[in-house]
């Protein structure tokens, strides 16, 4: 135990004194400077893109900048948009650690929100109190998201199931569970022409942060990345997840319980995915329709990938994208670009964060001599 | 080499632009003029509902004094609110037209009472008085070009089979169907128009599939309701039948079999809404018409059209225009049930709750 804990925890080892402070210090850095620098690669190859465009990339960042973070209202913009990518992020970082690429976020994104939206359907018709209808939504949320994405992982383990596939596979079931009944026993037909579910009503829908335009999603995200973060990073739990995900056959000799981890990893995971479902219900639409699969468990994979499975590391990452997203639409009616000029630069920035992942440990600046790499 | 040097200067450049960039190169505040913001749910070139926004858009362009601000592929979420919001506050935008039936509710609602000044327009007939005064509804009654479809189409069919490709059967579908029944009826009393529910706005697949299945049938006519009839109308090309198009031009699809379409004419509505805006008119909260208000309008004719079905349809456009009725009772559903007991006017809104199909049409509403 002890060999795979040294390298695992080189913090907890080493002597305390300043050292350690700068030791933690370069390590760190190497996680921040070879992001930026991709990022910024990234940047360079798009204005190439926009020169040959015949497009001024001094305009695009302009605009990108005004668009996404120049003014209070762009900045609430950036924030609205990123607090479910946090969520759907989540969906993949966790997973991601103890070795499962899930990519199946949307289908526990609409089944929780659809389940957050049927649970209000007899608590808004009674009367309940909106405090304990959005708990119990938010609950039912979380519980069927859980319930979905721990499926992927339980097929991973019991029947050696590959999970990406299932889990995408899964979100067309999913979406198709959701249509059926919103098209059927649970339409709402006072609403003819789009259905959905019966609408929960203002009184019973997440507010906003007080001063802002932004929902408690992003409070609830963010509060959830630390919470996951300590999680895997300061408990027994989290160390048995990472061992798990660097080496089952090691973690299963050790006695890990590698089939529980995955299944529970996999239900938090689709818990995160399901809590973003309510809120899109619950803060946003105020029922359940296929406007719910609006793609953010796609674009949570990306940001997870970016930010290397770190649930801290997703937060910044988030609102870059939900930055880039909510810039898109004015560079498009500035700049006469079309719509998927953000999906571009969103590539672009993947493939490049990818291939970067090859730098780290190769600049010597960032290396400590005596100290292991982190995983 | 070179190449390697304009790429850094670029770089420079772009790093120097985000640093310097807030409220420079992007502010564009405009203070003359109107600015009209629109949104749309799909592609500007769907050959579809979006497209015929969008040339209504190209056309506003046009005018002096007026600036559109546009964006396409805006999903029904919270992203067209942002959107919106966005146009209102970067762009100036003085009212807001939203494309697409999802936006209405909660999204345009919410916006109207948060900017009290910014007008806001959609595209259903959803509007109601209880709702804020500066937003509104405007839509065409597009089932009165289907008429002229349906006329040109009894002259253009030999089995006497027409067929109609329908996405969901609710009122505004259904209507359009009756219509190009009636038309069809008034140039070949013997013509019957047989329909395929696909189910849902957009299925390629099955559009193809019930394209064909009309056109095994014996269908020589197809006509279509969906948002987009590209693949209706380019697969009854492919099987050598003549076409019929719906809310855009689809004539550059179809260039053997093409007859005339059924298009909307939004251009005449936004026009309306601008010249408004400029002249510090309140404007109004409904506004809905049919060819008696240039609201709707004909493709121009394709190679499909015999020279009698253009002069029976350009008497059938003159006719609407002086608001002759397409619903003459009485008339039966396909069931047997008096549906239609007296004439209506066209725009009667006994006519905007019809959910049945009349006598001459194959397929059931359920």
């Amino acid at each position: 135990m002890a060999d795979i804990a040294e390298p695992l925890r080189p913090a907890v080892i080493a002597p305390k004194h300043w050292g350690d402070l700068s030791i933690r210090l370069r390590r760190g850095a190497e996680y921040i400077v070879i992001p930026l620098l991709a990022l910024a690669i990234t940047a360079l190859l798009f204005s190439l893109l926009l020169l040959a465009l015949g497009k001024s990339p001094l305009e695009f960042f302009a605009l990108v900048e005004r668009g996404g973070f120049g003014t209070s209202f762009s900045l609430q913009n950036t924030l609205q948009r990123s607090s479910p990518l946090i969520l759907t992020a989540l969906c993949v970082a966790l997973p991601a650690r103890i070795g499962l690429v899930v990519i199946g976020g949307e289908g526990a994104l609409v089944l929780g929100g659809f389940a957050s939206a049927v649970v209000a359907i007899p608590m808004v018709l009674g009367h309940v109190p909106p405090l304990l209808t959005l708990c119990l939504m938010a609950a039912a949320g979380m519980l069927v998201g859980a319930f979905w994405i721990g499926i992927v992982g339980y097929l991973r383990y019991a029947r050696g199931v590959n999970e990406t596939i299932s889990s995408l596979l899964m979100t067309y079931i999913g979406i198709a569970i959701m249509n059926f009944f919103v098209e059927g026993s649970l339409r709402d037909l006072s609403n003819p022409n789009k259905p959905s579910t019966m609408p929960i009503g203002d009184a019973y829908m997440v507010g906003q942060i007080p001063g802002t335009d932004v929902h408690w999603g992003l409070v609830a995200g963010i509060v959830l990345s630390i919470l996951l973060y300590i999680l895997l990073s300061r408990t027994t739990f989290g160390f048995a997840v990472r061992v798990a995900g660097g080496n089952p056959r090691a973690a299963l000799a050790q006695g890990l319980p590698v089939g529980k981890l995955i299944v529970i990893c996999c239900a938090i995971a689709g818990a995160c995915a399901g809590l973003a479902g309510f809120f899109e219900v619950a803060a946003i639409q105020g029922r359940a329709n296929a406007s719910l699969a609006a793609g953010y468990g796609y674009t949570g994979i990306l940001v997870s990938f970016l930010a290397r499975h770190n649930p801290l590391a997703i937060i910044p990452v988030a609102i870059l994208f939900g930055g880039i997203v909510a810039s898109g639409g004015l560079i498009e009616r500035r700049m006469g670009l079309p719509d998927a000029t953000v999906l571009v630069v969103q590539g672009m920035a993947f493939v490049v964060l990818l291939m970067s992942e090859t730098l780290y440990g190769r600049f010597k600046i960032f290396q400590v001599r005596g100290a292991a790499d982190r995983t | 080499m070179s190449l390697l040097k304009f790429d850094r200067r670029t770089f420079l450049k772009a790093s120097a632009a985000s640093v310097l960039a807030t409220g420079a190169a992007a502010g564009g505040a405009r203070a003359a003029g109107v600015t009209i913001g629109i949104v749309y749910v799909g592609p500007r070139d769907d050959f579809g509902w979006n497209q015929a926004h969008a040339v209504a858009a190209q056309a506003l362009k046009t005018i002096p004094g007026v600036t559109v601000v546009e964006e396409e592929n805006v999903p029904e979420t919270d992203a067209c609110a942002k959107t919106m919001e966005s146009m209102v506050n970067l762009d100036n935008a003085n009212i807001i037209l939203g494309t697409s039936f999802g936006y209405f509710a909660p999204f345009m609602i919410d916006l109207s009472k948060k900017y009290a000044k910014v007008q806001f327009r959609h595209a259903a007939p959803l509007w109601t008085p209880a709702l804020p005064k500066n937003l509104g509804s405007y839509f065409g009654y597009l089932n009165q070009a289907h008429y002229v479809d349906g006329v040109a189409a009894g002259l253009s069919t030999k089995s006497n089979k027409l067929g109609f490709v329908a996405a969901k059967p609710i009122a505004s579908v259904l209507s359009n169907i009756n219509s190009f029944l009636l038309g069809a009826r008034k140039t070949n009393p013997s013509a019957t128009v047989q329909v395929i529910f696909t189910g849902d706005w957009s299925l390629p697949v099955r559009e193809a599939e019930a394209t064909n299945a009309l056109v095994d049938a014996g269908a020589d006519v197809i006509t279509c309701h969906v948002d987009s009839p590209k693949v209706v109308i380019e697969t009854a090309e492919k099987r050598g039948v003549k076409t019929c198009g719906h809310n855009a031009s689809q004539a550059p699809l179809a260039p053997k079999g093409f007859i005339t379409g059924a298009e909307y004419k939004w251009i005449t509505i936004y026009k309306g809404y601008a010249s408004d805006l400029t002249a510090g008119k309140t404007l109004p909260n409904m506004v809905s018409g049919g060819y008696e208000a240039d609201m709707v309008q004909n493709t121009p004719f394709g190679a499909g059209a015999s020279d009698a079905a253009r002069a029976a349809a350009t008497s059938a456009i003159a006719d609407l225009k002086a608001k002759k009725p397409i619903y003459v009772g009485p008339l039966k559903d396909n069931k047997g049930n008096l549906v239609i007991a007296k004439t209506y006017d066209n725009l009667d809104p006994y006519l905007d709750k019809m959910d049945y199909l009349l006598e001459g049409v194959q397929g059931s509403t359920t």
